[in-house]
């Protein structure tokens, strides 16, 4: 089955402009027809009536004449909008009845997202996250093109969403439907999106591969506190000792408090730039767990007081803040061999 | 048979016109809840005059308008024969506009509190506007429809100056309740009259007290 055309990646275009006051929306990009798109951007920068644009709830210059229920478009609010005078089962076979056409078992995605004790309840007794997830089985029962999730997990406290997160997880790794997923979290986008599209003020700053695009220190949105990447890499063994997982990448090896399950390959890590530091020669006698080769890859001068220094270990990136002051001392130039101490690594997925 | 005669006529007219007002009142309540249109308002205060004209002003105008010579009057004369004045179909579509605001309203209202994101929700769960209607916004509107049906009922069993005016006194024809006291009274029978009085009274009472228990009902769920 290896033609040319399952060689290209399906591109979905999205076209939108829209005028709202004094606020303007002026959108052309396009996504991948696989995976999660994150769609980041500060509050009031345009995502949401993006969003509302794709599904056409809003008036603008659009192409698509179609009315929203002939869209196949799944949305999930971020406030979950169920219908309160009919129990979950109803709520989620809504779309399902009305779409024609059934890609997915009712039972599938009850097991899927854990509704199963939830069935015969009305939404008025359902907590934040039982009710955004009743939401999410509702959309996916009703067989959409695309999954448009906007913020679905803002309006729930930490251990609501830690209780979600696996949830949109499985959704990432078992479908194939493509999502555009609104956030103003990097945490969240660095652990479940592949892509990544950056939207300022209505337009789009930058858009790419989520690895490749956190690598890029040219974008002021991805500097600060969200600068940092993900690499992706496999648990190998636990060193029960210590409760020291060691993880395995194209670099080299990273311990990592915490056991992890060696069975699943790949899982990402996000290590933020201000807990990457650099040295001239290897460290001898310190804290820190994690020493690795580097070569410096670029060097992003801020004109402030803190640089932005990429460092290629392997074929991944790490991205190191430090100090403008260093920079000039250790005379810090591209290509130089060096050492990157690794300080916290986080396991986002 | 002289007491519940006008009072079963009242019934009637009350029952047929609220049946009317659910059909006509129903759209115009939505219209009005969802339009952004800029001739809102022009509509809305068309809707509600006829709460605070006296019912001589608007009997008076449906008597020119539904009498034999009149716009609405002359047509229906063309087409059954009949004339609209003095009759139980002319009283109909009289009560049907003195009514309307206390229908329409408490429709208008409810369907302004549907939040806009469950009905946006619906039809990109495949419904269409019709359908969301009905399955989502007309159940979750039905205390509106409720306090929509009680009040526009109890209004048209309560009216008097319009049916005299457009309906008259013909016994079993426009003969209602609120005629048949006013002449009782005016023949001095106070004791008619009484039957008659302590029965409204007592029938307004207990359609008011059911509406709000219900509604308490429903607001305690």
């Amino acid at each position: 089955m290896s033609t040319v055309s399952s060689l290209v990646p399906r591109l979905i275009p999205l076209q939108h402009t829209t005028e709202q006051g004094s606020f303007s929306l002026d959108i052309d990009v396009a996504i991948p027809a696989k995976g999660v798109t994150g769609l980041f951007g500060e509050s009031g920068s345009g995502k949401t009536t993006l969003l509302r644009c794709i599904a056409g709830l809003e008036a603008g210059s659009d192409t698509d004449t179609r009315a929203p229920h002939e869209r196949g478009i799944g949305y999930v609010f971020q406030e979950p909008q169920l219908f309160p005078h009919m129990d979950v089962r109803a709520n989620i076979e809504y779309g399902l009845k009305r779409a024609g056409k059934a890609r997915l078992e009712t039972d599938a995605v009850v097991k899927m997202l854990g509704l199963g004790a939830l069935l015969s309840r009305k939404p008025g007794d359902l907590s934040g996250g039982e009710a955004q997830r009743v939401a999410i089985a509702a959309v996916l029962l009703r067989s959409p093109e695309l999954i448009l999730m906007d913020e679905p997990l803002a309006s729930l406290d930490q251990r609501r969403k830690d209780e979600l997160l696996p949830y949109l997880d499985r959704l990432h790794d078992e479908l194939s439907v493509p999502i555009i997923y609104v956030s103003h979290s990097i945490d969240e986008v660095c652990r479940l999106c592949d892509h990544l599209i950056l939207i300022e003020e209505g337009r789009v700053v930058a858009d790419g591969e989520l690895h490749a695009m956190l690598a890029r220190l040219d974008i002021p949105m991805l500097a600060g506190r969200n600068a940092g990447t993900v690499i992706n890499a496999t648990p190998e063994r636990h060193d029960s000792d210590y409760d020291l997982t060691l993880f395995r990448f194209s670099g080299g090896e990273l311990l990592v408090p915490g056991k992890y399950d060696s069975t699943i390959p790949n899982m990402r890590l996000r290590i933020a730039a201000s807990d990457v530091s650099i040295c001239r020669t290897r460290p001898q006698k310190t804290t820190i767990l994690n020493v690795l080769p580097a070569d410096i890859d670029e060097i992003q001068p801020t004109g402030s007081s803190t640089d932005l220094v990429r460092l290629a270990i392997g074929d991944d990136f790490l991205v190191a803040q430090v100090t403008r002051r260093s920079v000039t001392n250790l005379d810090l130039r591209k290509g130089d061999h060096v050492f990157a101490q690794v300080k916290s690594v986080t396991v986002r997925r | 048979m002289n007491v519940l005669g006008p009072l079963w006529l009242s019934v009637q007219l009350a029952l047929v016109t609220t049946l009317v007002l659910f059909v006509l009142g129903t759209p115009i309540a939505w219209w009005l809840s969802q339009t952004t249109s800029r001739w809102k308002p022009v509509a809305q205060t068309i809707v509600a005059m006829p709460i605070v004209l006296p019912p001589t002003v608007l009997g008076f105008y449906l008597l020119i308008l539904l009498g034999p010579h009149g716009a609405i009057g002359s047509w229906w004369v063309q087409l059954t024969g009949n004339a609209l004045t003095f009759s139980f179909t002319g009283l109909v579509i009289a009560s049907c506009v003195y009514s309307l605001p206390f229908a329409v309203q408490p429709m208008q209202n409810a369907f302004e509190a549907l939040p806009r994101q469950t009905l946006e929700f619906a039809w990109l769960q495949g419904a269409t506007k019709l359908d969301a209607f009905f399955s989502v916004a007309a159940p979750m509107s039905v205390r509106g429809f409720i306090a929509a049906a009680v009040l526009g009922f109890a209004h048209t069993l309560g009216e008097f100056g319009v049916v005299l005016m457009v309906g008259g006194n013909i016994p079993g024809e426009t003969r209602v309740v609120s005629i048949a006291i006013y002449d009782e009274v005016e023949t001095l029978n106070y004791g008619a009259a009484h039957q008659m009085s302590l029965l409204l009274l007592g029938f307004a009472f207990v359609v008011l007290l059911a509406m709000f228990l219900v509604n308490r009902r429903w607001s305690a769920r």
